[in-house]
């Protein structure tokens, strides 16, 4: 069926280079006015840079941007514009990071940089009523009056819309919106995304999640390194089509068919995974959030009444008991902010519990440090890699070491030729690609840098214990499916893992059983077989689920 | 196809080596040439010939034996306080201190030599340098404890201390210690040889075997940060603080050992005036060759090779305006300082990065919060 | 990076063009012929309206009178000192002078290094041996010492005098016998000021009493005016009507004070009155620029001499203003009676302490 509508925007021929690094070749993109558009690729296949180039945000080296003016009319080369120019011409975009002022309310963060004003004075009133009336035209629910602190993630990233919409958007680019949000939150956001479309806006949303792509959009572009590879009637394609151009070969998406909910398959994972281990699904699965039934000195991991002081709340972590058996996956899902980081620091000995005993293999390690627990057998794969995991300026090989630098060294000396010895290896084993152990884990994509992460944590101790937190963000499709793959073999092997992760699917493809995270308390635990999108929904959001009994 | 990737990776790799070679080199280079028509701009507003003036910079620096000797001596200092703040920067920790630490440590070292008496100077040499070092450590472990401890922020209390410290010094020499008539101690016994003892073209120069100390100082350093595991958790805590203690490193007892480190470095400098070139403390010998340090750390790169170069650049530049002060002041060398300082400040990113580290808000500390 | 090096290159060509720009009027480097001085100037260096200033304007009229060539040299603390003198030295000057007490070592060693070269301290601090007697200079060394005591005693007998007055130039005072000293670094070499200016008060005034306070026991009380003025206030304020001030750019809060409270203060080392005029009753001036200009015409003449040279008010290398700024301040019964003292101690029949009594 051919594009109908007119086109609203045209890029061909971009060309973007960093430095040595090449972001865009050859990347084109067509969108036809009215419609919502799905830009895929994995990650560094270079969808935000050309949508950058389209918002304004850098200007191309090569290639022509084309954009119609409001979203409507004839094509007008825009080439090389400035974001104050697309603005203008009614192109908005909203960022992955989220860029709001916590201390000003939603409306003063919508009208900030227009403001209206009374003499010298904010026209608070005024700028309350037009961000209200403008909330309801759209049904972007926020209240006006509230600060931004206040506000949940999925409440913040309305307000980033609603800030781009005030401006006068009808080009709309959404970076990644759905990754902090819950699945209920998701449903809200494709509402507005179809109202808006319907009144003749545009949407373009990036996103490497392919039941997302086929949930909302009309079309999609499939970018791969830095070039556009395919473009597809969403109606003419199914995921594994999709993701065979993503990654240009085939894969096993897990992933989706399980968020599908397709129990079949969780049952035979469920199944594989008993007859490997044995009793411990079995076991784990009349458990039902209460440890007691679990025999103590077969949990791997061990937590009683674990509670972290917070910032935001009293507790962030309040009062938590679970346990984990060897060889069982307990998936803690829940939307992000909920206590799930502060809980995994505080096993992992980087953040102090008010209260609570933490015990591995039954020994109590409450009052240990982090290196203590990780030579007692904790591996602890961090939220956040830039940040936690990974130095980034570092090499491959020194980051390999992180955390192990003991055991690489003699005396005070560090021991250079066995670092270069376990990166060789391990650059290998685990497919780190570029296969350069020299050089910085900064220049590496997402997943590869996930992966020096994972062959570390688990590789360079004899473990019981992992903890995973969101093991597959900001990582292409390729490496999920071999972070899984590795999750699942130590689960075969015996390890008891903790897997922390905003993305439900993963979650119910993983878990044996299924924690939900709601302020700082588990607001259900549930194996796996009982677990569905549908069950946990209201558990995320606090509209079901007694507190449990302390 | 893996005979493919492993030509590309080599390429590569030759490729980034270059790119690394020239982010090192040139950005140094580019500030040095900046300062040059910097200075011939204020030369000539001064009514002389740049070609005359830095004929005689020259002159009265490398092209002399004496010359040459003063611009060892200085640079002997400022490796020292340079490394002393590129240990702390390593660590994340911006160390203005060394002036003071510099001071203490040479005050150490000569109340050592004055309680010595004239014990042989194999014993005595060695216990100036461990005093020297311990004098300095002292001051410089101050900062980290308290920023360890209670978040302060090491700027503000290496600044304070700089104030606390050598007027505390001053206090001691001049009511206890001084020769009447004078701002110093009395002589020591103790003391390493000149290089004029080596060679009579030396005659006069300060340059002393405290130099052997400096570079054997720049090694040890290098040693340290990357090739031994303290080395490697002190870097970690410098780059990431979070991804160090997620590492298992006490990030607290890294900033209290690296500050107390650093300080040692420096006070080791106050050896040059102490035991090399006076034999006695005297107030205010440090002359600001302790905030010098930080420029030759920054233009160094926060590297014990690049700092000793840089050191070399400075003590050059230092030694040379005494040497033209006869044509033009000597504010002339100071403005070429600093347009070094900025030019190599505005254009080396990781500069730029310590900087920006340093006027950050004082960072908590790892565990303070509970 | 090719923008860098080009960059780098297009700085050097330009650096390269401008090494052969030769401006009119550029110095030359110093020849062998004439006669080529160099001067070292203390850390306060040009521009302290005092002492440095003092030692420049007698080179400077050395130059214009005698034909000298002559080099100056700021360096800052420590080595420089040396390294600065010592770079004079070996260019072969025919004198070389150190302003400033701190240079004592550094022209001992450099006059025994370099028995050709004449040096030149000022204030050069002559120790004593064991016997207490002053261990003489190296020959081509002279001490351009000042008999600071001698002038000090005028100023001194002067703000006692004055003290009692009711009246002064245009104002009126509360008569009083408390008279007020400020010094700067607590050093022998400034309680010879003290010295003298108590022993010039009790002269005239038996019955009155100095206040004396020093700003600090570090080379930075000699540049702290904010402590100069603190003390100045509290001395006023306690009754005393004349400050003297012997404490470098410290003094500029001794005459803050002054006019803050309409009273009066004595400068010292040069004519100080344009720092707050109407309160400077009078400055102690030091002749460093007469010792300076000596030194040189004797090189110049051949009698250049080592040793210590006292420059007193015998020599006119000490003494007190009184022109016709301070001319209205100074009653001229008490400016008579000044200059008897004058005479006095030029004929010896007085004789000035240079040590404080303890």
């Amino acid at each position: 069926m051919p594009v109908t509508q007119p086109p609203a925007i045209r890029l061909a021929g971009v060309r973007k280079t960093f430095g040595p690094v090449v972001a865009n070749r050859d990347a084109s993109l067509e969108v036809a006015a009215g419609e919502i558009h799905a830009l895929v690729g994995e990650n560094g296949a270079g969808k935000s840079t050309l949508m950058r180039v389209l918002a304004g945000m850098y200007g191309p080296d090569a290639g022509t941007v084309q954009v119609a003016p409001q979203g409507a009319g004839a094509l007008r080369d825009v080439t090389g514009w400035t974001t104050a120019e697309a603005i203008a011409a009614g192109v908005g975009m909203v960022h992955q990071h989220f860029m709001l002022v916590p201390t000003l309310t939603v409306a003063e963060n919508v009208v900030l940089g227009q403001e209206l004003t009374k003499g010298l004075q904010l026209d608070r009133a005024r700028a309350e009523a037009e961000v209200r009336a403008l909330s309801q035209k759209t049904g972007l629910q926020v209240a006006a009056d509230r600060p931004v602190s206040e506000l949940s993630v999925g409440e913040a990233q309305r307000v980033e819309i609603l800030k781009v919409l005030y401006r006068g958007a009808r080009i709309l680019i959404l970076d990644e919106p759905t990754a902090v949000l819950s699945p209920p939150e998701v449903r809200e956001l494709w509402t507005v995304l179809r109202g808006l479309a319907a009144q003749g806006g545009t949407v373009v949303l990036i996103t490497h999640k392919l039941d997302e792509v086929v949930d909302i959009s009309d079309t999609i572009t499939v970018m791969r390194a830095g070039t556009t590879v395919e473009r597809i009637r969403t109606a003419d394609t199914t995921p594994q089509a999709i993701a065979r151009a993503m990654v240009g070969r085939d894969v096993a998406l897990a992933l989706d068919v399980m968020g599908a909910g397709d129990e079949l398959h969780a049952e035979r994972v469920e199944r594989r995974a008993a007859s490997v281990e044995g009793g411990a699904v079995a076991e784990a699965a009349p458990a039902r959030g209460r440890d007691s039934t679990l025999d103590a000195r077969r949990s791997a991991l061990e937590v009683t009444g674990l509670t972290v002081a917070g910032a935001r709340r009293p507790n962030e972590v309040d009062g938590v008991s679970f346990s984990v058996a060897p060889g069982e996956i307990l998936g803690i899902a829940g939307v992000e902010g909920n206590g799930q980081t502060e809980l995994l620091e505080a096993l992992a000995g980087l953040a102090r519990p008010t209260a609570g005993r933490i015990a591995l293999a039954g020994a109590d390690v409450t009052a240990l440090g982090v290196r203590a627990r990780a030579d007692a057998g904790l591996s602890h794969i961090p939220e956040d890699r830039h940040r936690r995991g990974l130095v980034l300026d570092w090499s491959i090989a020194d980051n390999l070491v992180l955390g192990l630098q003991h055991r690489f060294s003699a005396g005070a000396r560090l021991d250079g030729r066995r670092i270069d010895e376990n990166a060789r290896r391990l650059v290998r084993e685990f497919d780190i690609r570029p296969a350069d152990p020299s050089l910085p884990a900064r220049a590496l994509s997402g997943g590869n840098q996930q992966k020096i992460v994972i062959a570390r944590e688990m590789t360079g101790r004899d473990y019981h214990v992992l903890l995973a937190a969101q093991p597959t963000r900001g990582v292409d499709v390729g490496a999920i499916e071999f972070i899984h793959d590795q999750l699942r073999r130590a689960r075969a092997a015996g390890k008891a893992i903790v897997l922390v992760s905003a993305d439900l699917a993963e979650i119910l493809a993983l878990a044996d059983r299924v924690a939900v995270m709601y302020r700082g308390r588990f607001a259900t635990v549930l194996p796996r077989r009982e677990a569905s999108a549908e069950r946990l929904g209201p558990y995320m959001t606090g509209a079901a689920g007694a507190e449990p009994a302390a | 196809m893996s005979d493919a990737t492993a030509g590309a990776t080599a390429a590569e790799r030759a490729d980034r080596r270059r790119t690394l070679l020239e982010e090192a080199v040139l950005p140094p280079l580019v500030a040095l040439a900046i300062a040059l028509v910097v200075g011939d701009l204020l030369i000539l507003t001064f009514g002389q010939s740049p070609g005359a003036v830095f004929a005689m910079l020259l002159e009265g620096t490398w092209a002399n034996a004496y010359g040459f000797g003063q611009v060892l001596y200085k640079a002997t200092s400022l490796t020292f306080t340079g490394l002393a703040f590129a240990i702390g920067a390593r660590a994340g920790l911006f160390n203005i201190g060394a002036e003071s630490q510099l001071a203490a440590g040479g005050f150490a070292a000569a109340v050592a030599g004055l309680a010595l008496g004239g014990a042989p100077a194999i014993l005595a040499v060695p216990v100036c340098i461990a005093a020297a070092a311990v004098g300095g450590g002292a001051v410089g472990a101050v900062p980290g404890v308290l920023k360890a401890r209670f978040g302060a922020s090491e700027v503000i209390v290496t600044i304070m201390l700089n104030f606390v410290v050598l007027a505390l010094l001053n206090y001691v020499i001049a009511a206890h210690l001084h020769v009447p008539e004078t701002l110093h101690t009395p002589e020591i016994a103790a003391g390493v040889p000149r290089l004029a003892d080596l060679s009579d073209a030396f005659r006069g120069s300060a340059a002393n075997a405290i130099l052997l100390l400096a570079l054997a100082a720049a090694a040890a350093a290098w040693w340290y940060l990357f090739r031994t595991r303290p080395g490697f958790e002190l870097r970690a805590v410098g780059l990431q603080p979070d991804a160090a203690e997620y590492g298992g490193v006490d990030v607290g007892r890294v900033w209290v050992r690296a500050m107390a480190l650093s300080g040692a470095v420096a006070g080791l400098g106050g050896l040059n005036y102490v035991l090399g070139y006076k034999h006695y403390y005297e107030e205010g010998f440090a002359a600001g060759s302790g905030f010098l340090g930080v420029a030759v750390a920054l233009v160094g790169r926060n590297h014990p090779l690049g700092i000793v170069i840089a050191a070399l650049l400075f003590a050059t530049l230092s030694q040379g305006g005494l040497a033209v002060n006869a044509l033009v002041p000597k504010q002339m060398v100071e403005v070429l300082q600093a347009v070094v300082i900025l030019a190599v400040v505005t254009s080396v990113p990781e500069v730029r990065r310590v900087l920006r580290a340093a006027l950050r808000p004082a960072a908590k500390p790892a565990k303070a919060a509970a | 990076m090719r923008k860098l090096l080009l960059l780098v290159g297009a700085l050097l060509a330009v650096h390269v063009a401008l090494l052969f720009v030769r401006p009119s009027g550029a110095l030359e480097p110093p020849s062998s012929e004439g006669l080529d001085v160099g001067i070292v100037f203390d850390v306060g260096g040009r521009g302290d309206k005092s002492f440095n200033d003092g030692a420049y304007l007698g080179a400077m009229r050395a130059a214009d009178s005698l034909g000298a060539r002559v080099r100056f040299i700021e360096p800052g603390e420590g080595s420089d000192r040396e390294a600065g003198l010592r770079l004079l030295a070996a260019e072969g000057m025919d004198l070389v002078v150190g302003v400033g007490f701190i240079f004592t070592d550094d022209l001992t060693l450099l006059a025994k290094e370099y028995p050709n070269v004449r040096f030149a301290g000022v204030d050069l601090a002559v120790a004593n041996d064991a016997a207490g007697n002053p261990i003489t200079p190296p020959a081509n060394l002279a001490a351009l010492k000042f008999r600071e005591e001698e002038g000090s005693f005028l100023v001194g007998a002067l703000a006692a005098l004055l003290s009692r007055e009711t009246r002064v130039g245009e104002r009126a005072y509360r008569p009083t016998t408390r008279v007020g000293f400020v010094g700067g670094m607590d050093i022998p070499l400034i309680h010879k000021f003290e010295a003298g200016y108590r022993a010039g008060v009790r002269h005239v005034c038996p019955e009155c009493t100095v206040v004396a306070q020093y700003a600090g026991v570090t080379p930075e009380a000699f540049r702290n005016p904010g402590r100069g003025k603190e003390l100045a206030l509290s001395q006023y304020q306690s009754g005393v009507n004349v400050i003297f001030h012997a404490s470098g750019s410290t003094g500029l809060g001794v005459f803050e004070a002054a006019r803050a409270t309409g009273k009066l203060a004595v400068g010292v080392d040069a004519d100080q009155y344009a720092e707050a005029p109407g309160h400077i009753l009078t400055s102690m001036v030091k002749g460093v620029d007469a010792a300076v200009y000596d030194a040189i015409a004797r090189a110049k003449a051949g009698t250049f001499r080592g040793g210590i040279q006292q420059f007193g008010l015998k020599e006119q290398g000490v003494g007190y203003v009184y022109d016709a700024n301070n001319r209205a301040l100074i009653p001229d019964a008490l400016r008579a009676r000044v200059e008897a003292l004058r005479d006095s101690i030029v004929a010896g029949a007085i004789r000035v302490p240079a040590e404080r009594e303890s």
